[in-house]
């Protein structure tokens, strides 16, 4: 299969979703955590519309990459979740918690302090345990012989906090972007007096995480400080979008920030994959050592192909029922 | 006391399978039914049909959105508490379960929005394509779930080197011996279920005097489905039966608590299974009958639980009563179905109060039956995971701790009541306000894909509201 390496196009495929669920599932995520600071709750109204029509649309890329990991890269999916077997459960938790609350928060009064609560809670805790799968992925995981052997808190290091704390400070400078462009007003004014300050916690943790990663892995030592200078582009782009987010916010700009902020993201999980490439068990296992069956990825394959355009024509096409602005009163009852 | 971190995982899989299923398992028969309902009003424009369409689509999206919720728990149960049996079918199941979702999504993604929000915004015709699509793709989905878990039970298509399944025919493991008697018996399990809460509901209205014309017309059509559907099951599930009988023969031996093979079998009504002494304490049967229905001979052999060690047993009790269960409220759901046929004359159907309260009842039995039927077929093969293949020991994450898994099983039975809650309140809530025409307030814009804002009803009484709108 030397022309065609089924195993290949499936780490794309993967790659692809995990940084589509980053993106999208990013700015609904940090619209949660800023949630209890948002200035009233009509803002919270108008925050919570803003993100309303298209969340579940964004998660269904998670679901998608889960199913697709046990189909493709079945290595991962065995190592990985029991690797992190209690920050899945979190995640999910949180997950589920903040899904019901965009439902029943809309429809409820008496309760809708509650709900606010769950949305808030949910989304942080989801937030935080998906930067935690961060940093465990670059710390490595315990496995011998295909089969983890590690205990269940190996994931806990204060490497993974700083990595799950870094993670909710970008998604939650995802959201403050989304919502310069998406809304406008009180809620406008707030968010873009929150972008500046999140940048900086994103990039004073971006910071630490890039100085201490070659410390952690000497595979990425090895792969930054070698021969491969061409890498380099990848957090010189990253600091570019970092620095027209900061000029684009400062001069009020509505649009450019959260198209800054989504190339920061880019060019970092960029980075994070070359670091790392092509290992995708740590610190040992390539995509072609975890991966299944040819046969297995084919069959699954065809499906894939099929349905992946439709659903990014269906994605395409919400965002464009939704485009502009959201306003107060709009969208609510 | 040693926490078995087996145990709690197959009492947390168990949990969150039987929550999720109840979903599914509802929604697969309303998604016909509201495909039908439509379809009368496409042909007939009798606007009574069009109110069920529109009453039941509601309640469709509430159940539907709390099955995805639930369901998402499902695909990443597999890897956390079974990795070595993910890590080891997944040549298999990683397609099968992944082609599950791809279907749900495309399904979702084209079809749903335009059947919740796309009344009179798209052509009628349109909206009953998608009503017809949503209803096809609820059985895409079921196909592949239960190909997946007939797999397990009745494994084919596959070899195993090395710990590892490897497919060598995806026709033959997808649909493996017992899957079409388990499709079949589940998807009229799941129009039964449909079939006695559109009853039911619907006899709830007549009882209080609301929307009478549509009501009957759907108390109707129910009895007329459920007098043909109910003794059809019956027989559907005794040629699933038989094809247990010849690919799982314990299972067999479990459900009819019978210990030591023979013929004459008969068939026991009750009995107290004693798996420490490898017999029945106490039992009242019906001569030969189990050799009977099993065999359609008198004198036909029955297998016995003892004639494997008892570490291959099952858990002879739990499988003998849930069967017991199950057939118990199929046989209730035919003398119902009957009673609805004896009604008629005289249309007393839709007056009897007694009748009306009966129906009423009788909407939480078919979720009964279904979970019973679910715990005969799954801890009916145990210890097996995959039949004959893999034991659900070999299966389960080696790194887990008891501790773990109790952590998270609590943490999903109370996640769990959070939705449940929530859910079920709400729907009553639906229901309660019933098949009004649609209140004026509705300037909401649309939101595809958010199945729950299909509902317009508010979460509280509105008399309790502080004020504002």
């Amino acid at each position: 299969m030397e022309a065609f390496d089924l195993t290949l196009i499936w780490a794309l495929i993967i790659g692809f979703g995990v940084i589509m669920y980053v993106l999208m599932d990013g700015f609904d995520l940090g619209v949660g955590i800023l949630f209890p600071f948002a200035p009233d709750e009509e803002s919270r109204d108008v925050m919570m519309n803003s993100v309303a029509p298209v969340w579940d649309g964004n998660e269904t890329w998670l679901v998608l990459g889960g199913a697709g990991l046990l189909g493709a890269f079945p290595l991962v999916y065995s190592v990985f979740l029991p690797a992190l077997y209690i920050g899945v459960f979190l995640m999910l938790a949180g997950l589920i918690f903040r899904g019901i609350a965009f439902e029943f928060r809309f429809k409820s009064h008496r309760n809708r302090r509650w709900w606010n609560r769950a949305f808030c809670w949910g989304s942080a805790v989801a937030s935080f345990a998906q930067g935690v799968v961060v940093g465990a992925y670059i710390q490595g995981f315990a496995v011998e012989d295909f089969v983890y052997v590690g205990g269940p808190l190996d994931w806990l290091t204060p490497f993974s906090v700083l990595t799950g704390l870094g993670l909710m400070a970008g998604y939650a400078l995802l959201g403050a972007t989304w919502l310069i462009m998406k809304t406008e007003g009180a809620v406008q004014a707030w968010a873009y007096r929150l972008a500046p300050r999140l940048l900086l916690a994103v990039l004073a943790v971006f910071a630490i995480i890039s100085v201490w990663t070659p410390f952690v892995d000497a595979g990425v030592r090895e792969r930054w400080f070698g021969h491969l200078h061409l890498i380099w582009v990848f957090p010189v782009l990253a600091l570019a979008c970092a620095a027209l987010l900061w000029r684009a916010v400062s001069q009020r700009r509505e649009g450019q920030p959260f198209i800054a902020t989504l190339g920061l993201f880019l060019f970092t999980y960029l980075g994070l994959v070359v670091s790392k490439w092509p290992v995708i068990v740590p610190p040992d296992y390539t995509i072609w050592d975890a991966a299944s069956d040819p046969g297995s990825q084919l069959f699954l394959l065809i499906g894939v192909l099929f349905v992946i355009p439709i659903v990014l024509a269906y994605t395409a096409w919400t965002y464009w029922v939704f485009r502009g602005k959201v306003r107060p009163g709009e969208g609510y009852h | 006391m040693e926490l078995d971190p087996l145990l709690l995982s197959r009492l947390q899989f168990a949990f969150v399978v039987a929550f999720h299923a109840i979903f599914p398992v509802f929604t697969i028969g309303l998604a016909s039914y509201i495909a039908l309902l439509n379809g009368l009003f496409f042909k007939t424009e009798n606007p009574a049909w069009d109110r069920l369409a529109l009453f039941w689509t509601k309640v469709f999206a509430v159940v539907f959105g709390m099955g995805v919720v639930s369901g998402i728990v499902m695909s990443f149960q597999f890897g956390t508490n079974w990795s070595n049996f993910s890590q080891a079918a997944s040549n298999f199941l990683g397609p099968v379960l992944s082609y599950e979702v791809v279907t749900a999504f495309f399904l979702e993604a084209a079809f749903l929005g335009v059947l919740l929000f796309g009344r009179g915004k798209v052509p009628q015709g349109v909206h009953l394509f998608a009503a017809i699509m949503v209803a096809t793709g609820t059985f895409i989905s079921s196909f592949w779930i239960l190909s997946a878990n007939s797999w397990m039970q009745t494994p084919a298509g596959v070899e195993l080197i090395d710990g590892r399944f490897h497919v060598t025919s995806w026709s033959e493991a997808i649909f493996n011996p017992s899957f079409w008697y388990r499709f079949w018996h589940m998807v009229l399990a799941s129009f039964l279920t449909g079939g006695f809460v559109v009853a039911g509901v619907s006899a709830w209205y007549l009882l209080i005097r609301r929307d009478i014309e549509a009501n009957r017309k759907a108390l109707s059509m129910c009895l007329w489905l459920l007098l043909v559907l109910t003794p059809a099951q019956a027989v559907l599930g005794d040629f699933h039966g038989l094809n247990t009988l010849e690919h799982q023969p314990t299972k067999v031996a479990a459900m009819e608590g019978n210990w030591e093979r023979g013929s004459h079998v008969p068939l026991l009504l009750f009995a107290w299974p004693d798996q420490e002494a490898q017999q029945n304490r106490f039992e009242v049967g019906i001569p030969s009958l189990a050799s009977l229905i099993l065999t359609h001979h008198a004198d036909g052999e029955v297998p016995g639980i003892s004639e494997v060690p008892p570490e291959e047993q099952p858990p002879v009790w739990l499988v003998f009563w849930s069967f017991r269960v199950m057939v118990g409220i199929g046989l209730v759901m035919i003398a119902v179905s009957l009673a609805g046929l004896w009604l008629r004359r005289g249309g007393r159907v839709y007056e009897h109060r007694g009748f009306l309260q009966l129906m009423r009842v009788m909407t939480v039995t078919p979720f009964i039956a279904v979970l019973a039927g679910w715990f005969v077929t799954e801890t009916g093969r145990a210890p097996w995971l995959v039949y004959g293949m893999m034991t659900h020991a070999e299966g389960l994450t080696p790194s887990l701790t008891g501790g773990m898994a109790l952590f998270t099983l609590v943490g999903y039975i109370a996640v769990y009541a959070v939705v449940f809650w929530a859910g079920v309140y709400y729907l009553t809530r639906v229901v309660r306000q019933g098949m009004l025409p649609e209140a004026p307030h509705d300037h909401e814009v649309e939101r595809p894909k958010r199945p729950l804002s299909a509902a317009h009803v508010p979460f509280e009484d509105a008399s309790r509201q502080p004020g504002r709108s």
